[in-house]
This record gives C-alpha cells, structure tokens and sequence, in this order.
C-alpha cells in the first residue's frame, strides 16, 4: 500500500543531483559491520595457525602442527599441519582404514578354501586385488588379464600352462616362470608341414588325415614336454596341444588350415622363450594372497 | 525528517520490547509451538524395535548411510525422495504464501518459535514490556544483574539443550546423552552442539527481527508472491483513517458517532499494536519487509476494538483488493491452482516412489576387459558381476537362473554355491556363463533372474548381454 508511505518523509543522505535526484538513507545495521571486522580477525588468526602465505618458494608454515603414526604407533610426521598430512592420517587411521585392515587381517587368517568359499572375503580380496593387478600384472597381461599373443598369456581363459590350482598361481607369482622351447630348425619342408597338420589334428581340427599321420612320426620329438598324448605337462609350462586355447600361435585368428599351419611351423622352426619376473620380494604375502584369487578367479582356476 | 548533514552508515539496533497480549493469533501460536517442540524434544528419544540396525525412531547415520524413519529405512538410492520432499516444501511454501502471505513466518519458522520461547523467558523473569523499558534504563544494580543474569542463563541452557537436541538425531540419543556429559563424545557432537547453542542464543537471544530483516532469504522472496487478492495482516485504512486521519479518545470523540461526524477515523491511535509486534513496526504504515504476519496485532486491535464495542478488524486478514473496495476477492485464483495441482502432482509422486520401493536392488556389470574369451573345450565364457542389495531386516538366500540363452552353463566364482546376502547388506557374486560354441554368434541378449528362495519377495530380473567371437 505505497500510497500510505507517501504522507511520510523518507530520509535520505542529503545528496540532490540534478535538481530531485535524492538518495535514500537506509544505515547497515552496526552488527553488519562487526562481523566484517569479525572475519578480519578471523583470517588474522588463520594466518598464524595454517600454511598462508607464498614467499619465493616457500610459505609461511602456520604454528599448528600435526602428527601422524603409523599402524605401530610410530611416528611417521610431525611437522606443521597442511591437507596432505591429513591425507596421510586418513589413510592409515580412518574408520575405512581400520575397516580395510580388518579385511586384510581376515584374509590373512584365511585358507584359500576358505576365502575362496566366502563371499564376504572373495567380495573384499578381489576389490583389493584389483588395484594390485592394474599396479603389478596389468602392464603385460592386460587390465582383464586377456594377455598379448604370443608375449603374454591370457589369464581369463580356463587354460593354465603352469596349473591353476591356487598354490600353482601363488608360486608363479611368487617366485616367477621361465617358458622355454627350443626351436628345431632342422625340420623343414614336407616333415615341418606334416608335423604341424599332426599338432592342429589333436585339438580336433579338420585336417589331411595322411599327412597327419606323417607327422606323428615327427611329433616323438615333442613328446619329452607335451607328452605323448600332446596333453602337455604343467611342470615344465608346456601346454595342451588338445584344447582349444592356444597361447603361442595365433591358430584360431587364422581363418584358414593353411595360415593356421604356417602359425604352428614358426613356432616348431623358431620355438619360444617368455619369462615373468618374481612378485614374491616386491609383494607383501596377504597381497600375493588376493592376487592369487583373484587371477584365480579370472577365467576360472583349476 | 531531516536533512541532517552526516547521515549515518550504520545504525545500532533499537531494542524491542513486546507487550504480551492474548487473542485467538496468540493461542494458535502458543500451540503450534507446543507441539512443534514436544516433537522435537521428544523425538530422539522414542525407541523403536528393529531385527538389525538402530533402535532409536528417527535416526539419520550418515556414516552408515542410513535414515531410519520409525518403520521405513532410507538407503543412499532412494535420496532422490529427498529431492521430491525439497520440491514438496517448496511448492507448499509458495501455495501457502499466495494464499495466506508469510504463515511461515509468523506461526512456524524455527526463528520465530525460539524468539517466541525466548522472549516467555525475558518476561517471565523481567515482567512485561514496562518493567523491561524500565530494568534496561536503570543503571547496573543488583536487581538488573540478576534479572538480565538469570534470562540469559535460562536461555543458554534452552540453547544448549536445543542443540544436543538437535545432535541427538544424528546419532544414539541416550549414548550420547551419557557421553556427552562425561566428555567422552566425539568431537563432532560437541562442535555441532556448540555450533547450535551458539546460533540458538544469538538469533534467538539478541538478533530476533534483524535476522528476520537483514539475514534471511525467505522473508524477500515470499514478499514477491503476493499479490493483490493475497490475504495479508492488513490495517483497514479508509475505516482507520476516515478523511481526517486517526485520533485519539478525545472529547467529543468517544463515540463512533461523534467520531464520524468529525470526520474522524475508528483508530484511536493507542499504538497497542505497534508495542506487540515482535519486529517493531507499525502495521498501519502498510505492508512492509519486516512484518513476519504473525497476527498478534490483529488480536491487540481486536482486543480495543472490543473495548470500545465497536466491530473488530481495524486491523485483519485481508487482501489489498478487499481494503480498497470493500469486496471479498475469490482465493480461486489461477495461481493457486496451478500451485495447488503441481503440489499434488509431487505429493502422488512421492507416495508412489516411497510405494513402489523394491527391497531388493539388483544389478550386472558385465567384466568388459575381456568381453568374451575361449575356452579349452571349445566353449565361449562371459564373465559377470552381480551385486544384489539387500534393504530388508532378514538375510536373503537367493536362486539365479539365466533365461534367453541355449545350453549355457552356470559358474559361481570362487567355491560360493549359494547367494546369500545378509540384512540390511550387500554381496558381490562373480558369475561366469558357458556357452557352447555352436551356439555362440555375435550378440545374444538374455536376462539374469534372481528369486528369493523363501518366495516372499517374489523375483528380479536385469537383461544382460552375452558376447561372442564373430564366427
């Protein structure tokens, strides 16, 4: 109802521009000012206590300062309070902290049976061991552990060249592998052809069935590792030659019998050497624990 | 007024001293009062029987990210109803403000009840408005110290008890009840408690109006709801005023008669009711920022009015419209509707997300890297992650079944054969699908089905897809 107003005078600094041009008096209250003043105390103390000020290449440190112990209680900094030394306690000390030391002292305590037959474990082992895997594994087998080929084996298939029985894993992380197989170049022409239609007939491809009978004859060589039933032998890493996964040869990305030869002849001609470096000094043992079930786990242990 | 030749920048705040008055505005808010804080005061400490989780009725654990709401728990999935909640709030507001002006302010906002609380305790120890005029001129003597002494202390101890209130429904009430008052709580309840204790003693204590005038949001922008048909605490100026202005009780002007006769309006300018508005204005100045529409000069008019037997509703609920032509506009406006219909609207809406609520959640990721690999005997293997939520009070034991894929075989990783999930919890289950080679080609959708095995809860299903090398 501004019509009301009218019948009072506003108060107004006293300014006039241009004849009637006024300005309205409307006075801050006082406790609007004290708390102006209230924030430049406010930062002056700030400036005392916390980290402020550039200098050059320092700053001024603040007199608050922080301390941060480790699991032992030892004391791993003392020193002038900043977010990073937070961090630091936050990292060790933090109701999520302790919750993940508690799952680690739980797997620690475990058997793999056992943690393999918990969900509650396998749920925290394998979270964990993801991180360790992308540190550690990921370089050369792949953040899914799908591998390279021929470099590095897929680790997500059912198909283990060293075993995949848990203790089979935790060893070759452990203490590392060395895959060797020499080549022999000595086989050539019509014998190193039949060979390798031999080696594709045992998994089953469809292959001249006289000239895989030629091969076996050459196949003796190869018994010494892959066995004589080419089942290979996971002591010496020498794979299966009857499954359908191939580690070396890229026999199923051939498309025909005769790219799926040439892959398996420079394997024979040339053989193959691969090694993975030992984890087991570089890795804490409940670390090597979860990665174990979680490689494990991957494509499905043995 | 005066051009005076400084004009001041800032300006200290001039003291108020409401005068109590009874009236059927004040009854209302003595009562919304009351029962706002039995339900505040009271709440934290009503128990409530749960097969797990807290036993305290209404509890918001923020580090075990639950809302316990008597006999609904609030998991972080369902914080969109928070967000429709917000949007509720803020329609009402608006609805309510279009309506009736600022009802918020003058009967139910928390500054205005702690003020409220406040100021029963200033004239419960100090007297009524003369006898605080009086105590706040006389020099310090023994009688103001302790008279000012014990207000503040009583407020203080109202401030406290508010704020651990307030601490109470963010963890045990009677734990930290106990806690807090042999030191022994964390940190955060005595910062927050603090914190609370402060503001409340403040806002409530010293800064009451100026909070109203200067700080708060609200009190501008409901100001711009209004509108001409809005009902608002209004003076009745054409019968107040007449044609020459208000008088008072002089001679000759007793009667309404004699008073109209001269000319002379129904306001005899007792200024009652500018003494018994809690933010000092006079309302027969018009509508203005600081009037927070409490009504409690509607019940002081009334109460002269009355006195004088003349009609109550100097000073009244009315609308601009209705003080300028004397007609009752219709409250049927476009914009209550329209507010009316979108409060409904979300109002259904949330009763129907609060309604439709699974107990279950249920979700696959597929394990992307690799998408597929190749398996010894031939067969193709897609890996998935399930995660099943549990958001009822009992363990859950579940069944998985695959529907929409030929021959494939179920594998659960690690040794796990059953998909038990505990109350109020959740579990991650590696599960890693065969398939037959003659049956894999390209992209196959299908769906995970999970049902639980005591068939209370009926099923739940996700689609999934299942990948294969093109062949």
């Amino acid at each position: 109802m501004s019509t009301n107003n009218t019948s009072k005078e506003v108060e107004t600094t006293g300014h006039v521009w241009d004849g009637d041009l006024r300005e309205y008096s409307n006075p801050l209250p006082s406790w609007w000012l004290w708390t102006f003043y209230g924030t430049i105390v406010f930062s002056l103390i700030y400036w005392v206590l916390y980290p402020t000020w550039p200098i050059g290449n320092d700053f001024t440190k603040g007199i608050k300062t922080i301390e941060v112990k480790d699991e032992q209680g030892k004391v791993i900094y003392d020193g002038h309070w900043n977010t990073r030394a937070l961090l630091l306690d936050e990292m060790r000390n933090s109701p999520a902290a302790l919750r993940q030391k508690e799952g680690i002292e739980m797997v620690k305590n475990a058997s793999y049976e056992q943690i393999l037959a918990s969900p509650e474990m396998m749920s925290f082992a394998r979270s964990m061991a993801k991180g360790l895997f992308g540190d550690y594994c990921a370089a050369c087998h792949g953040t899914g552990g799908q591998g390279v080929l021929p470099y590095f084996p897929n680790l997500a298939d059912d198909d283990w060249l060293w075993g995949g029985k848990v203790e089979n894993i935790q060893k070759a992380i452990t203490s590392g592998l060395k895959g060797n197989m020499p080549g022999f170049p000595t086989i050539q022409g019509q014998a190193l052809d039949d060979l390798a239609l031999y080696v594709l007939s045992l998994s089953g491809e469809k292959v001249d069935a006289a000239a895989a009978e030629r091969g076996k004859k050459g196949y003796a060589m190869c018994m010494g590792c892959h066995g004589a039933d080419g089942k290979g032998n996971a002591m010496l890493g020498a794979p299966n030659l009857t499954d359908k996964v191939w580690t070396v040869a890229n026999v199923p990305g051939a498309g025909s019998i005769e790219g799926m030869k040439q892959e398996i002849t420079n394997v024979i001609h040339k053989g193959i050497k691969r090694e993975m470096p030992a984890f087991g000094h570089r890795l804490k043992d409940y670390e090597i624990k979860m990665l174990t079930v979680y490689v494990h786990e991957m494509g499905g242990g043995k | 007024m005066s051009e005076s030749a400084e004009p001041q920048l800032y300006q200290s705040r001039i003291p108020i001293h409401p005068r109590s008055i009874k009236g059927k505005f004040r009854t209302f808010k003595t009562g919304v009062l009351v029962l706002a804080y039995a339900v505040f005061f009271l709440l934290p400490w009503l128990r409530w029987d749960r097969p797990v989780g807290a036993n305290q009725a209404i509890l918001f654990d923020i580090p075990e990210r639950r809302f316990y709401l008597f006999d609904m728990v609030i998991h972080p999935q369902d914080m969109y109803w928070l967000a429709v909640l917000l949007i509720i709030a803020a329609w009402l507001l608006f609805f309510v403000t279009g309506l009736v002006g600022r009802a918020f302010c003058g009967y139910f906002c928390f500054q205005t009840l702690w003020t409220d609380l406040f100021m029963f305790v200033e004239r419960w120890v100090q007297g009524d408005r003369p006898a605080r005029m009086r105590l706040l001129k006389a020099p310090w003597n023994g009688e103001k110290t302790t008279k000012i002494g014990l207000t503040w202390l009583i407020w203080f101890l109202i401030a406290v008890w508010s704020g651990f209130t307030f601490t109470a429904y963010w963890v045990d009430a009677p734990t930290l009840f106990v806690e807090f008052f042999t030191l022994q709580a964390p940190t955060p309840a005595y910062i927050t408690t603090g914190l609370l204790t402060l503001t409340t003693f403040v806002m409530a204590g010293l800064a009451r109006e100026q909070v109203c005038i200067y700080m708060c949001p609200y009190s501008r922008f409901q100001t711009v709801m209004f509108d001409k048909e809005t009902l608002l605490v209004s003076y009745d100026y054409p019968r107040g005023e007449a044609e020459k202005g208000r008088a008072h009780l002089g001679k000759g002007l007793k009667t309404q008669e004699e008073r109209h006769a001269a000319g002379v309006g129904d306001c005899i300018d007792c200024g009652l009711c500018v003494q018994v508005c809690p933010t000092g204005i006079d309302i027969r100045k018009g509508l203005q920022i600081a009037c927070i529409s409490c009504g409690l000069c509607i019940d002081a008019c009334d109460e002269i009015m009355a006195k004088q037997g003349w009609p109550k509703g100097l000073i009244r609920y009315a609308s601009e419209t209705e003080i300028e032509t004397g007609k009752k506009p219709s409250l049927l406006k476009f914009r209550t509707i329209g507010y009316g219909v979108a409060l409904t609207a979300a109002f259904i809406g949330l009763t129907y997300g609060v309604l439709s609520r699974t107990p279950v959640e249920f979700s696959v990721n597929q394990v992307r890297q690799p998408l597929f690999v190749s398996l010894a005997d031939g067969r193709v293997q897609n890996s998935y992650e399930l995660k099943i939520q549990n958001k009822t009070m009992n363990e859950l034991d579940m069944a998985l079944s695959v529907e929409g894929l030929d021959g494939v075989e179920i594998e659960y990783g690690g040794n796990v054969s059953q998909m038990k999930v505990p109350a109020e919890g959740h579990r991650n289950f590696l599960v890693r699908l065969k398939m037959p080679a003659q049956n894999a080609t390209g992209q196959q959708p299908f769906r995970f089905v999970i049902h639980d095995k005591g068939g209370a809860l009926g099923q739940f299903e996700r689609t999934a897809m299942f990948n294969s090398p093109n062949r």
